[in-house]
């Protein structure tokens, strides 16, 4: 590989809702920027017809968006070749998770991003915590909402910088209210997931809890930068790293899989531990898995892997021996698995799987991630 | 499913919730921007929102100012009217508190909360002052350093190196009508404080202030978690929601748990979340069954865990029980305990814990 210019640097605006004020923020910085000197340009922007933004934007050069025709429509999109060509220092980007429309070179506005920084060029750029993949169940479970949008922890881990933009919900509600967020009836809507008072405080929290995560993270890997240049035997006590924790995740059919996967990966990043998923495919002389279930078990190794966790498949007629032999051989720690769903008349006869991987993994631990329900929220609340 | 996991907040305390909500609106409302330094822009923030909340037609003054303000915020000031601080003679200047009441504006901007008067003065610290504002029924947007924290004052100093004498108790912040987080990256710190940017102390700063800013996002997140909790009390509901994590670590006399609670403590630092040893209170046990218990409880205290002590027939729903009332995310369970063939056959301890554990994650540990 040539030798190519260092990698951009990426910045993270992270908020909690529609309206907490991330582009305004990220603009103001991108002006202050611009006013030393720095070659700032936007390279998306969406103003919701929301007067304080639009009128923040003014005096920063804009790159037009890309029209792209899809079923009879036209849809704007980020017109990332335009900004590679234009080649700023800075580019400011919102709506991070954004989905491209389908025909465009990238799927994800973070992967266009992705290519901005590969050029060099520094990206500032907006989203909110209910995004973040390794959530999305929890996020659901209280607001009712299932996120699509979504995006891979690792992608907001390797961010220089994830700055929280906060706003009480009292303050984000009045804005709501003054129609300063959508026009009046789209505002009206949206009191029923996210603006529900209670959902948007359980989301702040989020939202600060894991931006602590974030700065936490950035000054560990500093101290191990730290510890690296140090000469060898002046390395403190306090970075003498605890034993690597290593987590296997089972994957399965279950559609319960893509929560354990998430959960696991949230542990995992935490612990800092290695993560690993596995699916025991059944052994030679077995059935071949039905067409339906089979898609089943690539789709949650396909999520696994767009989470960079490493995935394996290994053969075996039991289940439970070839996944805990496996875990073994692999210094494994740490187990996650999805709850077996069992008759109770079954129960007097048959030992389940979790049973019998916790009885086999008698070195180890076992998670039994939950199943997560959908949570009672007040009835009368709204945001008016 | 949902619904069993909620219960019905009694009558009474609703209607006592509901009467020290009136006795509150007769207060002013109290907003805190709270930053972890100096540079991160608190005062600029709070300036701005009394601008704005001017220009919607509220009528708002400025009744204290920083000696220090950036050029930024010099311009907004301009546009507010600013009741100036007394100053006696080489003293630490003084809000008016006469003249604002006298004035009675709807909204007092308190740019630095953290302030002593000098003696002699109508209250010794500036967040009194503030109080009786408040008590008037005016309402204050104020600013504060996290350092000037007396509940965070150990934990600052220790990453600072240095102590602060003037300080405001955490329960002030905790009646706090609103709490805005003001944060920024340590980086953007260094630069309002050029003797620091540069040279062998940068790193270490940059550091420092790293390690100040994750303390105030916590502070902010449990204020937030605290507001969550009493919200959906009021309105009838007890559940886990999984803001934050919270550890139960089940402990019985019949095996020892250290290795278990010394993973329950590591894993609440490493989500800065909190730990919980709860075991069930049992009335005949042996000397040795004692002994493993007290082991077990002594290993909880070392680990800064909360210890209780439950009551109940039945093992599971007790536990259970006690991991909803207090949002517990992860049930910490040992493996072997106690249970024979027969429990086995007609499920044990830990498989209803396993099976009735909706909304919760159980980790089952080889004991």
């Amino acid at each position: 590989m040539p030798d190519s210019l260092p990698r951009g640097q990426l910045k993270i605006y992270l908020g909690y809702a529609a309206g907490v004020g991330k582009t305004y923020r990220m603009l103001e910085d991108a002006h202050a920027l611009s006013r030393t000197g720095v070659d700032v340009v936007v390279g998306y922007f969406e103003p919701h017809g929301r007067k304080d933004t639009i009128a923040i934007v003014q005096g920063l050069e804009i790159i037009p968006r890309r029209k792209v025709a899809y079923r009879g429509l036209t849809f704007e999109e980020m017109d990332a070749a335009a900004i590679l060509r234009r080649k700023p220092a800075v580019c400011v980007v919102d709506e991070f998770p954004h989905s491209n429309v389908p025909g465009s070179e990238r799927g994800k506005r973070w992967e266009d991003v992705e290519t901005l920084l590969e050029a060099g060029i520094d990206v500032f750029t907006t989203m909110n915590v209910q995004h973040l993949e390794s959530l999305n169940d929890q996020v659901w479970q209280f607001t009712g909402v299932r996120v699509r949008e979504t995006i891979p922890d690792w992608v907001v881990q390797s961010a220089n910088e994830v700055v929280m933009v906060d706003l009480p919900p009292d303050a984000l509600l009045n804005r709501l209210r003054r129609g300063a967020i959508y026009p009046l009836e789209r505002a009206r809507q949206a009191t029923q997931n996210f603006f529900r008072e209670s959902s948007l405080e359980a989301l702040r929290e989020l939202a600060l809890r894991q931006t602590a995560y974030e700065v936490d993270l950035r000054s560990e890997q500093e101290a191990q930068r730290a510890a690296l240049r140090a000469p060898a035997g002046t390395a403190s006590e306090g970075n003498v790293r605890p034993p690597a924790d290593k987590i296997l995740i089972c994957v399965s059919d279950d559609p319960a899989t893509a929560a354990v996967i998430r959960r696991g990966r949230r542990v995992a990043d935490y612990l800092q531990a290695d993560c690993v998923a596995v699916y025991v495919q059944p052994g030679n002389g077995a059935s071949p898995l039905p067409a339906a279930k089979r898609e089943a078990v690539e789709q949650h190794l396909n999520f696994a892997r767009s989470l960079h966790i490493d995935v394996r498949l290994i053969q075996g007629d039991d289940v439970a021996r070839s996944l805990v032999d496996f875990a073994r051989l692999n210094q494994v720690t740490h187990i996650f698995m999805t709850r077996t769903e069992q008759a109770p008349w079954l129960r007097m006869f048959h030992r389940n799987l979790v049973q019998r991987v916790a009885q086999l993994a008698d070195d180890m631990q076992v998670t039994i991630v939950s199943k997560r329900g959908l949570a009672r929220t007040p009835q009368t609340e709204t945001a008016g | 499913m949902a619904q069993s996991l909620t219960r019905r907040a009694d009558p009474d305390k609703l209607l006592r919730f509901a009467e020290a909500e009136e006795q509150h609106d007769r207060r002013g409302r109290l907003k805190v921007f709270l930053g972890y330094s100096s540079g991160v822009g608190k005062s600029l923030r709070m300036l701005n929102e009394g601008r704005r909340r001017k220009e919607r037609g509220e009528d708002v003054v400025v009744g204290a100012t920083q000696p220090s303000s950036s050029p930024e915020a010099r311009e907004v000031l301009q546009k507010l009217e600013v009741i100036p601080l007394r100053i006696v003679d080489g003293q630490q200047p003084v809000m008016d508190v006469e003249t604002i009441l006298h004035r009675h504006p709807r909204v007092c901007l308190v740019d630095g909360l953290a302030y002593d008067n000098p003696p002699g003065s109508r209250n010794a610290k500036r967040w009194q002052d503030v109080e009786e504002l408040l008590q008037n029924g005016i309402s204050v947007v104020t600013s504060v350093n996290l350092q000037y924290i007396e509940d965070r004052r150990e934990q600052v100093e220790k990453i600072r190196g240095k102590s602060a004498t003037q300080t405001i108790p955490e329960s002030f912040l905790q009646m706090a009508d609103d709490i805005e987080l003001v944060d920024a990256p340590a980086a953007s710190c260094l630069l309002h404080a050029p003797e620091l940017a540069e040279g062998s102390g940068a790193t270490e700063e940059q550091k420092r202030l790293s390690e100040l800013r994750g303390v105030a996002l916590l502070l902010t997140a449990d204020v937030v978690e605290h507001r969550l909790e009493e919200y959906l009390k009021r309105n009838g509901i007890s559940q886990t929601w999984g803001t934050q994590e919270r550890f139960l670590v089940w402990v019985t006399p019949w095996a020892d748990a250290s290795a278990m609670i010394a993973s329950g403590k590591r894993n609440a630092e490493r989500f800065h979340g909190e730990i919980y040893v709860a075991h069930l209170a049992e009335p005949d046990l042996s000397p040795a069954e004692q002994s493993v218990l007290r082991n077990n409880l002594e290993c909880a205290a070392k680990a800064g865990a909360r210890a209780v002590a439950l009551d109940g027939v039945d093992e599971v729903d007790v536990v259970l029980q006690f991991a909803r009332e207090h949002s517990i995310t992860q049930i910490f369970v040992g493996h072997g305990a106690r249970g024979g063939l027969w429990q086995r056959i007609f499920g044990g301890t830990l498989d209803r814990i396993i099976r009735e554990s909706d909304g919760l994650d159980v980790r089952v540990f080889p004991l």
